[in-house]
């Protein structure tokens, strides 16, 4: 069997956990994928966090993405973040730079196992603030400088793509180089927040082909977290990665509350597998979660089975079918041969129109009628280490 | 400061060798998770033999002596050097200093 077909079985543990820490968040980006703002209070206890690093390291789950929310703006952190790395669990964490000055800067450019991710979904402040918030840009950029001039090299600069900014991406590396920094690119979902702005942010279908030749030209250099594989088809030439959708086979996400779904960009009762506080606890919910044994059944591709491309793309993301309204066997809101424009043009009019909305959001209300959309917190998350490094062994 | 993977030695099956001691194995079905805390990298060893000779480089005088006790069939032998010496490139495993091991 090829690797990646065990892969698509599920393995022992996940290859990459998003743990978000908090629904917290100082900022109220437009397109976060988790509706963050408001603490949750049933969120995990410094125990139970405690609690849960010792369960991945009895899973040998080497390294961990921390993201929220802002996860650095929950009062035990970093010594979680310590807990962590004293456990043999690695810790990537994202952030929007808020808490990192340069004594923090300092300590972490110490630290091995710790890596940094700071977001930044613009290249200039226009471009960034209108999508992060006002302020958000030197917030990012302060914290950048703080990390540079400490010597932390190779933290990651994460940004969503976005109609707005895929012609800044050569802007983006330049800021990468700049700071001695890596550049991370990742798809824009319509999960949480999301879906209320994806129809306008999205990137269009020009915008696409733009982004995957991009991509193929300085794909070596640069991080997807794998979250481009529905673009295959674009060329012959496969992005780097899994390129597949890894969601309850090799990826999952536990929520704030310890709440495990299938991936980050899935917050919806519909992919929920369990809670790390029920007995069992985490390792439980992975091996023996209904939802999960179901997500590592073959699918065989169903609407998409006969397009020349399916076995490039896999039918593409299932989070952003399943928050456009499309059904998860057919094709992707953004399948480069059209059919995903074409579906949402039947179901209504994607992301806004009838899909289904997430019963977990934490945005911060603004003023008395919480009926109206909000706008709020940060985006990206899923996994750096290529899961296909060092293939060339047997 | 954060550590930098120095220049490696070119492999030589002759020697002895071991599991480099920042690499961590993850049983899995089709073998295992390598994870190096040191440069962060995940790789695969991907078949439960290939994990069982990395597993006991440490306890052999040699790669090759390795290979022997771990049954490897002579057909396979030049595929699983070509693995190793991969593994090796990438610090996955490192070369034992003799009397140290």
């Amino acid at each position: 069997m090829r690797l990646v077909e065990h892969f698509k079985h599920g393995l022992t543990a996940p290859i990459c956990l998003t743990w978000e820490l908090t629904y917290a968040c100082n900022l109220a980006c437009v397109h976060c994928l988790s509706s963050s703002g408001r603490r949750d209070p049933r969120e995990l206890s410094t125990a139970e966090c405690r609690a849960l690093i010792d369960e991945f390291q009895r899973m040998q789950i080497f390294y961990v993405n921390i993201g929220g929310g802002e996860p650095t703006v929950r009062p035990d952190f970093w010594h979680l973040v310590d807990y962590a790395v004293d456990h043999h669990v690695g810790v990537k964490f994202s952030t929007n730079g808020v808490r990192i000055t340069p004594a923090r800067a300092t300590a972490l450019a110490g630290t091995d196992y710790v890596d940094v991710q700071i977001s930044l979904d613009g290249a200039t402040a226009e471009v960034n603030d209108a999508v992060r918030g006002p302020g958000s840009y030197d917030m990012a950029l302060g914290a950048m400088r703080h990390l540079r001039d400490a010597g932390f090299r190779d933290f990651k600069i994460s940004v969503v793509m976005t109609r707005h900014n895929v012609d800044q991406l050569d802007a983006f590396a330049a800021i990468a180089l700049e700071y001695g920094a890596q550049l991370r690119i990742t798809r824009l979902r319509p999960s949480g927040r999301g879906a209320d702005v994806w129809d306008e942010l999205h990137p269009t279908a020009a915008q696409q082909l733009q982004l995957y030749d991009w991509l193929v030209a300085h794909g070596e250099k640069v991080l997807t977290g794998d979250s481009f594989f529905h673009l295959n088809a674009l060329g012959s030439a496969p992005l780097a990665g899994l390129n597949l959708c890894g969601a309850g086979r090799v990826v999952c996400l536990v929520d704030p509350v310890g709440d495990v779904y299938a991936c980050p960009f899935a917050i919806h009762r519909e992919f929920l597998a369990g809670n790390v506080r029920v007995p069992g606890g985490f390792a439980g919910v992975w091996g023996g979660s209904e939802l999960f044994e179901r997500l590592r059944l073959p699918s065989g591709g169903g609407a998409c089975a006969s397009c020349s491309a399916y076995d490039s793309c896999q039918g593409g993301c299932m989070a952003a079918k399943f928050f456009t309204g499309l059904p998860l066997d057919g094709p992707d809101p953004e399948c480069v041969k059209g059919h995903g424009e074409r579906a949402l043009a039947s179901v209504g009019a994607g992301a806004a129109g009838a899909a289904p909305r997430s019963d977990v959001d934490h945005s911060r209300r603004r003023g008395p009628v919480p009926l109206t959309l909000g706008r709020r917190a940060p985006a990206d998350r899923a996994c750096d280490t290529s899961p296909l490094a060092g293939l060339g062994a047997v | 400061m954060r550590r930098v993977l120095t220049g490696a030695v070119a492999f030589d099956p002759e020697r002895p060798y071991r599991r480099s001691p920042g690499v961590a194995l993850r049983p899995e079905p089709f073998g295992a998770l390598a994870y190096d805390f040191r440069t962060r990298r995940l790789s695969f060893l991907k078949t439960p033999t290939l994990v069982e000779v990395v597993r006991t480089l440490e306890d052999q005088p040699s790669v090759h002596a390795t290979l022997e006790a771990a049954a490897v069939p002579a057909a396979q032998r030049a595929a699983y050097l070509g693995a190793l010496a991969g593994l090796a490139e990438a610090g996955t495993i490192e070369p034992r200093r003799e009397g140290a091991g």
